[in-house]
């Protein structure tokens, strides 16, 4: 297997200066990631599951540790690489998958789900086309391809946005909780492409509500509550 | 864990703009205090901060209105001139000029800074392309209706002068004067402060628009951190003359480091 | 030795009413604005007994360059008989002893406002223009300061920019005089409101063209044989005025600048407006002898 990730020793916390204390989330959190696998974050409520996956992606900076990603340009420490090439990284390999789009006002849902496709330099048709495919998959209805998701409700702007961060195959894919709310139908179809994704080499760690929903696709958890041992095979493991 | 400019850098390449320990006094005042920056090319470089900050000083100094006391800056562009290789602060006046007038875009907040307010709107973004050296009249047509086009104007008014149009398309005529020499920098100082809500959508959303199309490298100042937030991919918070942090986007926002910054969020409505 | 020795016996005013030290002035900047053709050179501009305005800048010139075997010759807008020309001519003859000429063959030097002769000047003749506004970009550039640095970078965009204006605004470039002309390809001058069918005189022309206004105390100079190249886009050609088809009711004589002469019916005649050119229209006409010299324009055309 191919090594993607490897995470050693990751600790993050938060200074809030004008409370003037210290918040500790996570210490000391060290596993490693294969191309393909896919690891399932566990742990209490504020056990730093969301934390953690923020922190790969550098929305937060950790406090020590590394995060030494296999990028295509070579081995790139996310915890104090670049910025410019942490949004490198992030337009090409990385990607981060939530439950909420940002949307944008006068942007249709074909344009915002093609974005990650031309951002990587596919060709405008070519990416719309691919776009309105990811749409249909999701179930968002063809009525909506060119209208403006700034006003869907809340499931059809999720649908999109899953749309738009599966659409360009990555390396390293974070999910944070992306079933939640989500219709069955949808739920499906984002399980199929999950595993599409996986099949073809994407290593994924997730954080999921319910993770009945991709059980099929889990081959490692990830306990984040303090007491326990990080990391465990997966096979029989009580959910 | 402290990151700095000099973070190590794997994948890119070379900045497009280059500035290092730039200070800048105004009698005691010292408006800009050795500060260093890089936008990277086809990247949204957000400056942020209160007023006084240096925010704006620093975006003239990158516009080479004002020359600093201190510091260097290099834009690297495709094939620079070689007149233009060096230091630009060391340039002579005229060359000074030319690099303002044919390389370096700027949008400013007040549209009387930036327009000839009762030339038409197309001569405004034509008066640019004639710096140039454009002498055809049908090809300044073309090319200032194209870009005034890309700014997403209306072109049945282009003709009209800007003393006659609303903030919004004041700001949407600056921006194709910006633009039509595709330049290698655009500097946008507070470009939808003062418009009305939706309005600054609109003009958002151009903005973001054209930096997708054409992937130019745009250095953003803005005391309003939604506009930030929407348009840069990397921040640099300012405060008194010092740049306190400087992160992606959404480290900024989400996980300030500096007392300063962390004020700054979540003082944010 | 004493001190009147050294000096000249007294006189009521030195030769050409100008004092010594300003002549030499206006031949240092005389010799300045040739040096480097279309550039605004600063002078003092001493007073002369007629108001600024009126041609205060094109007298001293002329009365720095005439000795007392100058011709002079004096238009005013193509008339040697106006007011003004008439005044000037006489002031100068009475202060330098010059002979006076309204012949523009056997001027040696002519001094005019707002036109040039319709008969080609040679080598050895001056034009002297009296401009009212020297400074080409006072239109787009209010300060004069910045004006000049556009000057010394030779940064025209904004005089393209008030052409583009005029053909957006109506079609057609609507600068009348004193159209914005490049020399020797580097300074932009306004040429004294000298109408557009004058400019292409002054592009390789024989003789030298010295534009002095007393007023602003600027002079600047066409020498002869330099390009004057009025700003045009490359798709919309320089036009002169459409004067080509006209005939003067006085002298017959056809494609020439015109006065245009309105009637009680509203209709209108024209008569030539270089006033000696019909003269001697009229005396070729009537009989006489005249020399009649070679004109720009030929059937209303300026050969190129």
């Amino acid at each position: 297997m191919t090594r993607i990730l490897d995470i050693e020793s990751l600790t993050k916390g938060f200074t809030l200066h004008h409370l003037g204390n210290e918040l500790e989330t996570f210490n000391n959190i060290s596993f490693s990631l294969d191309a393909g696998e896919f690891v399932l974050l566990k742990g209490a409520n504020g056990a730093g599951k969301s934390t953690l996956l923020r922190t790969l992606y550098r929305s937060y900076l950790p406090r020590a540790g590394k995060v030494r990603f296999q990028s295509s340009h070579g081995e790139i420490d996310l915890a104090c690489a670049a910025d410019v090439d942490v949004a490198h990284i992030r337009k090409t390999e990385l990607g981060f998958v939530t439950q909420f789009l940002t949307a944008r006002p006068r942007v249709s849902a074909e344009a915002i789900v093609a974005e990650p496709l031309r951002q990587a330099s596919v060709a405008t048709d070519e990416a719309l086309d691919e776009a309105r495919e990811a749409l249909q998959v999701f179930g968002v209805k063809p009525d909506l391809w060119k209208a403006y998701p700034t006003t869907f409700s809340g499931g059809e702007q999720q649908k999109v946005n899953l749309a738009r961060e599966l659409i360009l195959p990555r390396k390293l894919l974070l999910l944070d909780e992306p079933t939640a709310s989500l219709d069955a139908k949808a739920r499906e179809a984002l399980v199929t492409r999950l595993k599409a994704l996986k099949d073809g080499g994407t290593a994924m760690i997730g954080v999921f509500h319910h993770p009945d929903d991709v059980l099929h696709l889990i081959d490692r958890i990830v306990d984040l509550t303090p007491e326990y041992t990080h990391s465990e095979e997966r096979s029989d493991v009580a959910l | 864990m402290t990151l700095t400019l000099d973070a190590p850098r794997i994948i890119t390449t070379k900045p497009l703009l280059r500035i290092e320990n730039v200070s800048k006094s105004y009698g005691d005042v010292r408006a800009v205090r050795n500060v260093s920056a890089h936008a990277f090319p086809g990247e949204v470089l957000g400056i942020v901060g209160e007023s006084g900050s240096g925010k704006s000083t620093l975006l003239r100094i990158m516009n080479l209105e004002e020359l600093p006391e201190e510091g260097t800056y290099h834009l690297d562009m495709d094939n620079t001139p070689e007149a233009y290789s060096g230091n630009l602060f060391e340039m002579d006046r005229f060359a000074r000029r030319m690099l303002c007038a044919t390389r370096i875009g700027i949008v400013y907040q007040n549209p009387h800074l930036g327009l000839l307010m009762k030339h038409s709107s197309s001569g405004n973004v034509a008066e640019r392309l004639l710096v140039a050296g454009e002498r055809s009249f049908a090809n300044l047509r073309a090319k200032a209706k194209d870009a005034l086009d890309a700014s997403e104007f209306p072109l049945e008014r282009m003709d009209a002068p800007p003393a006659q149009l609303s903030g919004g398309m004041q700001q949407r005529v600056q921006l194709a004067k910006a633009i039509a020499l595709e330049p290698a920098l655009l500097l946008l100082d507070e470009p939808t402060t003062g418009l009305d809500v939706s309005v600054q959508a609109l003009v958002l959303d151009t903005l973001k628009r054209l930096q997708q199309d054409r992937q130019i490298t745009m250095v953003i100042v803005s005391h309003d951190l939604g506009v930030i937030r929407t348009l840069a991919d990397r921040v640099m918070v300012m405060r008194r003359g010092e740049v306190v942090e400087t992160g992606l986007s959404d480290q900024i926002f989400q996980d300030p480091q500096h007392p300063y910054t962390q004020q700054l969020v979540h003082a944010k409505l | 030795m004493t001190l009147s020795k050294l000096t000249k016996p007294w006189e009521a005013m030195s030769y050409g009413f100008i004092d010594g030290s300003a002549k030499r002035e206006m031949r240092r900047k005389m010799l300045k604005a040739v040096a480097v053709p279309g550039c605004q050179m600063p002078y003092a501009s001493r007073e002369v007994p007629m108001a600024r305005g009126w041609g205060t800048g094109g007298l001293q010139v002329s009365l720095t360059l005439v000795k007392p075997t100058t011709r002079v010759k004096v238009i005013d807008q193509g008339a040697d008989d106006s007011v003004n020309a008439a005044s000037i001519r006489r002031f100068i003859a009475s202060v330098a002893g010059t002979p006076t000429t309204l012949d523009t063959l056997e001027a040696d030097l002519i001094q005019s406002r707002h036109r040039i002769p319709e008969e080609i000047m040679c080598e050895d003749q001056i034009l002297v223009l009296q401009v009212p506004n020297p400074e080409p970009l006072r239109g787009v550039q209010p300060n004069m300061s910045i004006a000049r640095q556009m000057h010394a970078d030779a940064d025209y965009g904004r005089m393209w920019l008030q052409l583009y204006e005029q053909i957006v605004r109506s079609g057609r470039v609507m600068q009348g005089a004193s159209y914005p002309s490049l020399v020797h390809g580097r300074h932009v001058m306004t040429p004294s409101p000298i109408p557009r069918w004058d400019v292409p005189k002054l592009h390789m022309s024989r003789h030298l063209t010295i534009l002095s206004a007393g007023r602003e105390k600027r002079i600047f100079a066409v020498p002869p044989f330099t390009r004057v190249e009025p700003l045009v886009f490359d798709d919309v050609p320089y036009q002169v005025e459409d004067h080509a088809g006209l005939t003067c009711y006085r002298s017959g004589a056809k494609g020439f600048f015109m006065n245009e002469i309105p009637q009680d019916d509203g209709s209108s005649v024209y008569e030539v407006s270089d006033s000696e050119w019909g003269v001697k229209a009229i005396r070729a006409k009537d009989g006489e002898d005249v020399i009649q010299g070679e004109t720009w324009y030929k059937d209303g055309e300026m050969p190129q």
